[in-house]
């Protein structure tokens, strides 16, 4: 492991592996979320074209990105709209914090947003002694636990209804113990109620922005994300800057994806669309709509044609849900923002190798992650590519940290198995070593890993190719 | 300003680097879509209501001259007090129409015809139910979709615990996309366009379902055929 | 699904041993290359092939990896196809040679060598059209699907039509099929942790099954659920499909 990781991936895992009850919760919640989708997608070969248009469709914005970026500023600014750009999260974090103060906030409702998780906010707002409320439940529960999600959809599926009848008890004041669901749903209503009434900035993030109209689309179950961007005065969202799409007719059939993929329903409750400011004779809305745009190393990630495909993420989550390796360990273990197979491929480029190239060991490459993502991303390409660049023998790595992981015991090993691989000798003589061996191969290094679990496999006194040899098989 | 020269510069780098990231370059092969539904009037209707009403939406069919009934038999039987709707809206003169001032078993009616700052904690507190039009519905999906407008602002179809919407059924289009481009969305989005499926909901405990965690607990729609 | 391949006049086949066979399970390879003669096959076994390169391409030892492809795309160059023992090693030979070599002068040849590449039921089933006459005692088997053969090659349905062609075996399919046993290659050893994680949970799918024999049809997840069984000292037998198939229709 490179001594530069920034964070114990080892001790995550053995700690939620251990963690009879985390699994226990993952186990259950993933196979629901498995079966959902599953059923909201009856006809494999209508999914399958689906699946075909909306990588088309992303595609199509990738391409024409900076140009439709321009766009939707220029649409938005017509609308009224406020246009901010970051190059990273502080000056994300920045632009936020200077409406905050502009308009005398406290506070700011939060929708739910990987991107303001991404940028750490309400960390920065409370450094600057102004507070981040989160209101999708999930997410008001995790940060009553001062924890973050662990799952990009349902942030809170590491809880059972008992955890979080435990963390209300304890951390609302005067809330009486109870795991009634609806009882503990009802507590968040009246709490954050309030919160919505009386808060002057609404945050949000954005699932869609076209740029042929300059519309913010959100997609949300709750309400809370319409509370966050029509109750307060300034509404403002922030998006990574992949999330631009070229025309509102492309927007159907991703919506169809996201919301089938990330919790197997035909469409959410609620379809929010913004394209403007209140409006002189409106009676409700923010008076400010800004969007910030951010880029925070995804322009770097566009650079390269292979690794571009990161970026066609819809954020639905579904690649987690069919992870074998999220369900076991949770998106805690990942340390960071994105987990899953997702962040398996996001998070070391935008961290860099050295500080999260080993996320991308963690992944069996059954893929799995693949076979099910909306936009068609080759999951598994990408992990044996950032796997590559971790290494990196050829000096031609795009990646941050690239070859960080370069080491001459690994090559050997690898140089070895190609020698040995190319010429027929000496394959032959190591396959004849092993299998005069047999059961007597010592149990030292992979094999101690391999043998703690499993019997060690017991080389055969003859190989194929001696057999077939004795028995005089054509080779023409 | 400080703050907009760096913003100024943000930009303008940003956008250097997506312009030299090369990926303007590629080729993009089109994907058709998957054919979309089309359905005849009646099945248009029945699979919004049936969608719909799948998750907890109450849907009920109506006669057009006659609606009101429906909305006061529900009034009545469920016991609401202060009923939000706008006046200069589609439907507010056939509302006020149909609600007799004297009846005392029918509950109050509020207009929302002032700035949601001077109406914030009637809004919030004291409202049971909010009644809005629509604009259309949506087959494929079951969906409704409201353009909020001065007349009928964003936060009645979200604050109050229920919100009635009424439907025209000549206005259900086999889906979204059907919508916007008959619609011609594209000439001119409102402030805010939504889609609504159902009443708010989260799954967000244990996948419990649970009703009306932030918006309306109940949705109701009232389809005039 | 179904390829359209010419039948080739001579009836010759190349045989893709895979390095774990070789070395581990001939047994299982021997199967193999008598199951194909009985359909009356003519097997060509270049001595010089070795690894098809998969365990360096996943670890990110690209450059080794088309060393040892170039390797076996030169050694299988005549144009017969190609039958593969293991839904993976030809997931790596279809899928990903042509990838190791594209934009390359050898790019043509990779192509072609992956348009020859067979899994090993799909060849029985869909080319050869095999009918199984099974002649073992009645018995219960379950089957895992690795996932290379599942989501890379597409070929497991051939599989199980052929254990559903044996008329005295009773297949109970697992509860999550689907799901990855842990092996992964070097996976299993840089996740150690993890990977023995997934293998427990799979063996645990494999007792309630109540088989007595495990079938799979790649030889590195049979290495690594059966070692976990016969770990866990588990009666249950793993086996190599083709191993299985030879002996019910040669009454061992």
């Amino acid at each position: 492991m490179g001594s530069k990781t920034s964070f114990d991936f080892d001790s995550n895992i053995d700690t939620a592996l251990n963690d009879g009850q985390l699994r226990k919760n993952l186990r259950n919640a993933m196979d629901i979320l498995v079966e959902k989708r599953r059923a909201i997608f009856p006809d494999s070969d209508q999914l399958q074209q689906l699946r075909a248009a909306g990588n088309a469709i992303k595609r199509r914005a990738l391409k024409k990105l900076p140009q439709l970026l321009e766009q939707l500023e220029a649409k938005c600014t017509a609308n009224g709209i406020h246009v901010h750009w970051a190059e990273d999260t502080s000056q994300a974090n920045h632009i936020i914090l200077e409406i905050m103060r502009r308009h005398e906030a406290s506070a700011v409702v939060k929708g739910k947003s990987m991107v303001s998780e991404e940028m750490h906010l309400n960390r920065f707002l409370e450094a600057h002694g102004l507070e981040g409320v989160e209101t999708d439940l999930g997410e008001f529960i995790i940060q009553l636990n001062h924890e973050t999600p662990s799952h990009i959809i349902v942030p809170a599926i590491h809880k059972n209804k008992d955890e979080v009848a435990a963390i209300f008890h304890e951390k609302l004041t005067g809330t009486p113990y109870t795991e009634d669901v609806e009882e503990l749903t009802a507590i968040a209503r009246r709490t954050l109620r309030e919160r919505f009434a009386d808060a002057k900035v609404g945050l949000s993030g954005v699932n869609f922005a076209i740029a042929e109209t300059g519309t913010l689309l959100l997609v949300e179950n709750e309400g809370n994300g319409r509370m966050c961007t029509t109750v307060p005065d300034v509404h403002v969202a922030v998006m990574g800057l992949e999330k631009v799409v070229e025309k509102l007719s492309d927007v159907p059939p991703l919506l169809r994806l996201l919301t089938g993929s990330a919790t197997g329903q035909l469409i959410t409750t609620y379809i929010n669309m913004i394209s403007s400011p209140r409006k002189a004779d409106e009676k409700d809305g923010p008076k400010e709509v800004h969007l910030v745009i951010l880029d925070n190393g995804r322009s770097s990630i566009l650079a390269d044609p292979q690794l571009r495909q990161t970026l066609l993420c819809i954020r639905c989550g579904t690649c987690l849900n069919h992870c074998p390796v999220y369900v076991r360990i949770g998106g805690h273990a990942y340390g960071h923002v994105y987990p899953g197979p997702i962040g398996k491929i996001l998070t070391p480029q935008m961290e860099g190798l050295e500080k999260a190239g080993v996320l991308a060991t963690a992944s069996s490459l059954c893929g799995a992650c693949g076979e099910v993502c909306p936009v068609k991303i080759p999951i598994p390409d990408l992990i044996r590519r950032l796997r590559y660049e971790s290494y990196d023998q050829e000096a031609a790595a795009v990646v941050d940290g690239g070859g960080y992981k370069k080491n001459f015991a690994e090559t050997m090993v690898w140089k070895g198995w190609e020698l040995a691989n190319r010429s027929p000798l000496l394959n032959e003589l190591g396959t004849r070593v092993a299998g005069a061996m047999g059961n007597h191969l010592p149990k030292v290094g992979p094999l101690k890993q391999w043998t703690s679990v499993r019997t060690a496999p017991r080389i055969a006194r003859k190989s194929l190719h001696q057999r077939l040899r004795d028995e005089g098989v054509n080779h023409e | 300003m400080n703050s907009q020269l760096s913003n100024q510069t943000a930009r303008q780098r940003i956008l250097a680097r997506l312009h030299a990231s090369g990926t303007e370059q590629t080729d993009v092969p089109d994907a058709p879509l998957p054919s979309e539904i089309s359905l005849a009037g009646d099945a248009k209707i029945e699979r919004l209501a049936a969608l719909m009403s799948a998750i907890r939406a109450e849907v009920y069919i109506v006669e057009s001259d006659s609606w009101q009934d429906k909305l006061k038999q529900l009034a009545r039987k469920r016991g609401w007090k202060r009923v939000l709707y706008g006046p200069q809206g589609p439907i507010g003169p056939e509302i006020e129409s149909a609600w007799p001032a004297d009846a005392d078993d029918l509950p109050k009616l509020v207009a929302y015809t002032q700035p949601v700052e001077s109406f914030k904690s009637e809004l919030f507190q004291n409202i049971d139910v909010g009644i809005t039009s629509t604009r259309g519905g949506v087959a494929e999906t079951g969906a409704i979709a409201l353009w909020p407008t001065p007349a009928e602002p964003r936060l009645l179809s979200l604050v109050p615990p229920v919100h009635v919407a009424v439907l025209d059924a000549d206005t259900i289009y086999n889906s979204m996309t059907e919508m916007m481009a008959a619609e011609r969305w594209t000439d001119g989005m409102p402030t805010n366009a939504l889609f609504i499926s159902g009443p708010s909901k989260t799954a967000d405990i244990e996948f419990t379902l649970v009703f009306g965690v932030h918006g309306p607990k109940e949705l109701i729609v009232l389809i005039r055929n | 699904m179904q390829r359209k391949v010419s039948p080739d006049p001579s009836n010759k086949v190349y045989f893709f041993a895979t390095c774990l066979i070789d070395a581990v399970y001939p047994d299982a390879g021997m199967a193999a290359v008598n199951l194909l003669r009985s359909q009356g096959v003519e097997i060509l076994f270049p001595p010089d092939q070795s690894c098809c390169g998969q365990p360096a391409f996943n670890s990110g030892f690209i450059q080794q990896a088309r060393t040892v492809a170039r390797k076996q795309i030169h050694v299988f160059s005549k144009p017969y196809p190609i039958v593969v023992p293991s839904g993976s090693c030809a997931g790596m030979m279809k899928h990903h040679y042509p990838e190791l070599f594209a934009g390359t002068k050898e790019e043509a040849a990779a192509r072609d060598f992956a348009s020859r590449i067979f899994d090993l039921f799909e060849y029985l089933a869909t080319v050869l059209n095999v009918r199984l006459d099974d002649r073992g005692a009645p018995t219960t088997v379950t089957w895992h699907s690795s996932c290379h053969a599942l989501r890379e090659m597409n070929v497991v349905q051939y599989a199980k039509a052929l254990i559903g062609q044996l008329s005295k075996v009773t297949l109970v399919e697992l509860e999550r099929e689907t799901e990855c046993c842990g092996f992964g290659g070097t996976f299993a050893i840089k996740q150690a942790a993890i990977s023995a994680a997934m293998v427990k949970d799979k063996v645990d799918d494999i007792r309630r099954s109540g088989a007595s024999t495990l079938l799979a049809g790649d030889c590195g997840c049979l290495m690594n659920i059966a070692g976990a069984m016969a770990h866990g000292q588990l009666a249950i037998d793993g086996k190599h499909l083709a191993e299985f198939l030879w002996e019910r229709t040669n009454g061992q």
